[in-house]
């Protein structure tokens, strides 16, 4: 790239006493004092949030009632920070979700390690854990900011299913064709 | 009341009035921090500190919540804060000087309004009497010497701290001092000199500039003259004195002592809590007094508008209780001081600072000629006109 060298003109007398440019300086600052302040107030006024945002990970219930988490462990494994604990435990027979693998036993999300990068929803092979709206989670003790199982659930609520995997192969093991 | 007043002893009267003005200068100081950082967020685009209220205060249902908007009570939040955090010394002050520079920058900033008329009243033979704590008749001069002892303040601070930033911020702040009284001394000459005579008394009262503003319109002639506030006259008076009122005040663009980009706090980098916040208290009085005198030099003091003297308004109000007379002036006074506590604010946020050899050059290659010249110019335009 060529160089081009800039002329610089000399500074007018007037230019060089300030007042025209500080009388300029003087009328951009007032119009800024006049215009609507750009501050968000935030705990009355709240941020709209943007679709796909990552916020606090939670468990989500399929709408049949059936808790998504088959406890495979994945996203405990996938999460950098390790923030993520689970202990699968079984699903009783009796149970309507009886035909289910498994579930989590206990499943907690330490918010203190938490970095919402979103690994978790990514791995999960069974779309239960998902990064929702809510960005704001305190607490006064380190225990608060864990989240347990129950909590999770309660943060997540229920999503929509497109697939409903287990019911659909349930149906296929009745109708006897290998499960297939 | 008026006679109740008049037929104490004077030692009362005087402790009455020197109260009384503590009594405006401190809280119009603790506000000023405040009205700071309301300007500076509005014009950055905030709405500023409006949280703190204080429980009765929010049971009043219209005035409460627009209070706590202005962030009213945010005063008190400071002031008690400053109060009651822990004064911390540092083990390696000098401590008898740390502790006493503080005080002493609280002393000039107070004892100059002894010498500023802020008011006045209108007696029953219709004279305008000035309204001051103490009428001394060097009035300017009084004002100068003592406003100027506020620096050794700061040297003082900047010496007894006993650390690098501190010590630079008080040699700053002595060398932006001489710098800078020059031309401010230089620039009001020419006030005087047009409302003087040779052999008159109080030639350096502030009352008698006034007065010379408080003039009438009286048609195309040298006598309307009187009406026309100086910073009309002598604009280039009025800019050198307020250049050197910024500088001398420490405000942006001239705050070289302080100036946290470069050293930390200043002279105050080592101080914190009460006497810290006496720095600023005496700050914001020296551009309070600042402010006036400017008011009562250059904008016609207690006169409302250049040509409408204060005696027509009471005239045309009809009032005649010295007492009204004497708060509508103040008030006059205090609203027009008020709007140059706004335009530092403003400029604070408009010009950024000046390097030091900046300040140096401006100081002593352009103020210094400037002044010299315009005092020329007017010595020989006045004596051209009255001689």
């Amino acid at each position: 790239m060529a160089i081009v060298p800039l002329e610089r003109k000399p500074l007018t007398f007037v230019e060089r006493t300030y007042v025209p440019q500080i009388m300029a300086g003087l009328k951009t600052t007032w119009q800024h004092l006049v215009r609507p302040k750009e501050t968000l107030e935030y705990p009355e006024q709240r941020p709209a949030i943007p679709t796909g945002y990552r916020g606090v990970p939670t468990l989500v219930k399929d709408p049949n009632g059936r808790e998504k988490c088959v406890s495979c462990q994945l996203c405990e494994f996938v999460c950098p920070p390790k923030a993520i604990r689970i202990i699968p435990g079984e699903i009783p027979p009796d149970s309507p979700h009886g035909h289910v693998e498994r579930a989590p036993r206990e499943f907690e999300i330490d918010m203190l390690r938490c970095i919402y990068c979103g690994m978790c929803e990514e791995v999960c092979p069974e779309e239960a854990i998902f990064l929702q709206q809510k960005y704001s989670m305190t607490g006064y003790t380190r225990e608060e900011m864990i989240n347990n199982k129950e909590r999770l659930y309660e943060l997540g609520g229920t999503l929509p299913d497109q697939h409903f995997k287990w019911d659909k192969k349930k149906h296929a093991e009745e109708a006897g064709n290998g499960g297939h | 009341m008026v006679d109740f007043y008049s037929n104490l002893h004077p030692v009362v009267q005087g402790v009455l009035k020197g109260l009384a003005v503590i009594m405006v200068i401190f809280p119009i100081g603790g506000v000023c921090s405040l009205a700071e950082r309301k300007v500076s967020a509005w014009i950055q685009g905030r709405p500023g500190p409006n949280r703190a209220i204080v429980p009765w205060a929010a049971w009043i249902p219209v005035l409460g919540p627009f209070l706590q908007r202005l962030g009213l009570f945010h005063v008190m939040a400071d002031g008690g804060k400053m109060l009651f955090k822990e004064d911390a010394l540092p083990g390696h002050v000098n401590k008898f000087y740390f502790v006493l520079a503080p005080i002493i920058a609280m002393m000039p900033a107070l004892t100059t309004v002894t010498a500023v008329p802020f008011g006045a009243y209108i007696d029953a033979a219709g004279r305008v009497i000035p309204l001051a704590l103490a009428h001394v008749d060097i009035g300017m001069l009084a004002v100068f010497a003592v406003s100027s002892l506020g620096v050794y303040s700061l040297i003082l601070a900047g010496w007894a701290s006993n650390s690098k930033y501190p010590f630079l911020g008080g040699v700053r702040a002595s060398a932006q001092l001489i710098s800078y009284e020059l031309s401010m001394t230089l620039s009001v000459i020419p006030v005087f000199l047009w409302v003087n005579a040779p052999g008159r008394e109080a030639t350096l009262g502030l009352d008698r500039v006034v007065e010379f503003q408080s003039g009438m319109w009286q048609g195309f002639s040298a006598a309307s003259w009187g009406g026309v506030w100086f910073v009309f006259l002598m604009p280039v008076s009025a800019f050198i004195f307020l250049t050197a009122l910024f500088a001398e005040t420490n405000r942006q663009p001239f705050d070289m002592p302080e100036s946290e980009a470069d050293l930390v706090g200043g002279f105050h980098t080592e101080y914190g809590a009460f006497k810290w916040g006496l720095f600023f208290v005496a700050e914001y009085a020296h551009m309070l007094i600042g402010s006036g005198v400017f008011t009562l030099l250059f904008l016609g003091g207690w006169n409302p508008l250049p040509w409408i003297p204060l005696a027509q308004v009471v005239e045309w109000l009809g009032a005649t209780n010295p007492i009204v007379v004497g708060i509508l002036s103040i008030a006059i006074f205090l609203g027009k001081v008020i709007a140059m506590i706004f335009f530092f604010m403003w400029v604070r946020w408009t010009v950024p600072r000046f390097r030091y050899d900046q300040v140096m050059e401006i100081g002593w290659k352009k103020l210094l000629p400037l002044s010299i010249g315009n005092l020329l110019l007017y010595a020989i335009a006045i004596a051209f006109i009255e001689g």
